[in-house]
């Protein structure tokens, strides 16, 4: 009996967190890697560059999600890799709609099937790879901090 | 020892077909010889494959497929001979494992797969540009003369399961009828076995977005046994089941399609030997590596791509399309030089190869052209070989695991 009172409080946390995180992730502040971390399950790792710093999560359902944060506390880019996609309703938060409206946009022009590549102004986003291994990024350009290129977000 | 295991393949092999007609359970000895004498003769292993505008033309031109090779599929209800379908018009995809059936296409009835409770089983598949939903159901599915038996496969559309799961649909847009999927089905024969593996069998990971478990009440995350995952076909055949080679002719330009074969097995028959073919080790996801201007990048060779999908302007030079931005469109052909390169700690083979790059506007421009050479477009950091890399050359894809005689795969090679 000790035991199920820990756990049932933390499935109400993680039950109140969820409106919470869908204002993550992209493009939100550094407490909303948190929130994926908890959503995830995952584990987080974080690592200093120059002008941001690289939060890693590595979620049990085989996929690694990093999430690059400006001085300021701002996550500017995505990037992921893995066996499944992570939850893009989550990680792009606001962006999610743009993301909905690029890929209806390409399958219709695209007349087959191969990765995504949806640019609109202010937002990138590029889905790879094929089943089992798949990649993806999702950036804001105009918030890429001095001297950081987009190819510098794996 | 690559020499060793493939001597020791064939009797094995023998060994293995001998000890599963005994274990058939003739009482008569003489009909056991009968029986083998028919298994050695060669079973046919040649499925003719066409690059052709596909099913979804059948809702207009806009619809048309550009660069896709589609083939046809018999599934039965396991072990009937009357409950059976064939069904054209399945895109072949050596990008993933497993055949993937659109609902709308189906007509037999297959039983679905349920859990131990009884429950049909849901599965999200997930490419690169969307999902696949469904009931995951079994079949007898025979292709040309061979046949994987009592094989899980997946139903896709709101027919088998009306609800996609949150944790589905989140990972992409789900792709779920003829006008999205562009064919009537996937074939997935790629170097995989299972469509998700050892991932989806340990418990403890609660939220997989992959199998489910579907009572009346919705579908919840579940795990599921390798054996009951949906698997390659090729992996489950009888005969000829180490690997796939896709032969295609050259194009040139622009067409309204062409013919070739998908033929089973690597060195199993007469018709299915390496030649002088390349042998690329790959991880066991079938990843191998292409150096461009000196810098590596990770590839796949992907038949389910209707392009050659690398790198991005930045890195080519290459100018995107105006509108068509996923496509390059350079003022003229472009020669583009890289160097395929096995994955590291595998048979470390490197070879020099080129393909073409053209004006992905003018290429696109004739709905009626199915069948396109120098199709390509960015896919930032990677290099996916689609279809058009596929045209002229005869591309081998061996299974993880299964033994030929280049090697044990997974493994590429052209």
């Amino acid at each position: 009996m000790k035991r199920i009172i820990p756990f049932v409080f933390s499935f109400l946390f993680a039950a109140l967190a969820v409106p919470y995180s869908a204002s993550a992730s992209l493009g939100g502040d550094v407490s909303s890697v948190h929130d994926d971390q908890v959503k995830m399950q995952g584990t987080l790792r974080t690592t200093s560059k120059d002008s941001y710093d690289v939060h890693e999560i590595q979620a049990p359902s085989g996929v690694t999600l990093r999430e690059y944060v400006s001085r300021s506390g701002n996550v500017f880019g995505l990037s992921w890799q893995g066996r499944s996609h992570p939850d893009l309703h989550q990680i792009l938060g606001s962006y999610y709609d743009a993301y909905v409206q690029g890929v209806q946009a390409q399958r219709a022009a695209r007349h087959g099937h191969g990765p995504l590549l949806i640019q609109q102004p202010g937002l990138t986003i590029q889905m790879g790879g094929h089943m089992r291994s798949l990649v993806g990024k999702a950036y804001l350009p105009q918030a890429l901090p001095a001297g950081v290129r987009p190819e510098d977000l794996q | 020892m690559r020499k060793a295991s493939a001597r020791v393949f064939p009797v094995l092999f023998l060994a293995f077909a001998s000890i599963a007609l005994f274990g058939c359970g003739s009482s008569s000895g003489s009909a056991n010889v009968s029986q083998a004498q028919t298994t050695t003769a060669p079973v046919s292993n040649v499925q003719p494959i066409s690059v052709n505008v596909g099913p979804a033309s059948a809702l207009g031109s806009s619809f048309n497929y550009v660069d896709g090779a589609f083939t046809s599929v018999t599934v039965c209800a396991p072990s009937s001979t009357t409950n059976c379908q064939t069904i054209s018009g399945i895109l072949v995809d050596t990008g993933s494992s497993g055949l993937r059936i659109l609902s709308s296409a189906l007509s037999a009835s297959l039983p679905a797969q349920t859990d131990g409770n009884g429950n049909p089983m849901g599965e999200c598949a997930v490419f690169a540009d969307g999902v696949t939903w469904g009931a995951v159901a079994t079949a007898d599915v025979k292709i040309a003369g061979e046949q994987a038996s009592s094989l899980p496969v997946q139903i896709i559309g709101p027919a088998s399961l009306p609800t996609v799961p949150a944790d589905c649909s989140s990972q992409g847009q789900p792709e779920d009828n003829l006008a999205n999927l562009g064919a009537n089905g996937l074939l997935g024969i790629g170097q995989s076995v299972q469509d998700c593996g050892a991932d989806c069998v340990s418990a403890g990971t609660l939220s997989q977005g992959t199998y489910y478990s579907c009572p009346a009440s919705g579908c919840v995350d579940t795990t599921e046994s390798l054996a009951r995952q949906v698997q390659n076909p090729v992996a489950s055949f009888t005969t000829d089941n180490n690997g796939v080679i896709v032969e295609l002719p050259a194009v040139t330009g622009a067409g309204a399609g062409v013919s070739g074969s998908l033929i089973f097995g690597i060195g199993t028959q007469a018709n299915n030997g390496l030649g002088g073919a390349t042998v690329f080790g790959t991880d066991q996801f079938g990843d191998f590596s292409t150096t461009y201007k000196g810098t590596p990048y990770m590839s796949f060779l992907d038949s389910g791509s209707n392009g050659i999908y690398f790198l991005d302007a930045t890195a080519t030079g290459l100018p995107v399309c105006l509108d068509l931005t996923f496509l390059y469109c350079p003022a003229s052909a472009q020669t583009i030089s890289v160097t395929d390169n096995a994955e590291a700690g595998t048979n470390g083979a490197s070879a020099a190869t080129s393909f073409l790059v053209s004006n992905g506007d003018f290429l696109v421009s004739n709905v009626n052209n199915a069948a396109v050479n120098g199709l390509a477009g960015p896919s930032p950091g990677m290099f996916d070989f689609g279809l058009p890399f596929f045209f002229g050359r005869n591309v081998y894809s061996a299974i993880e695991g299964k033994s030929t005689p280049g090697g044990t795969g997974p493994y590429l090679a052209y």
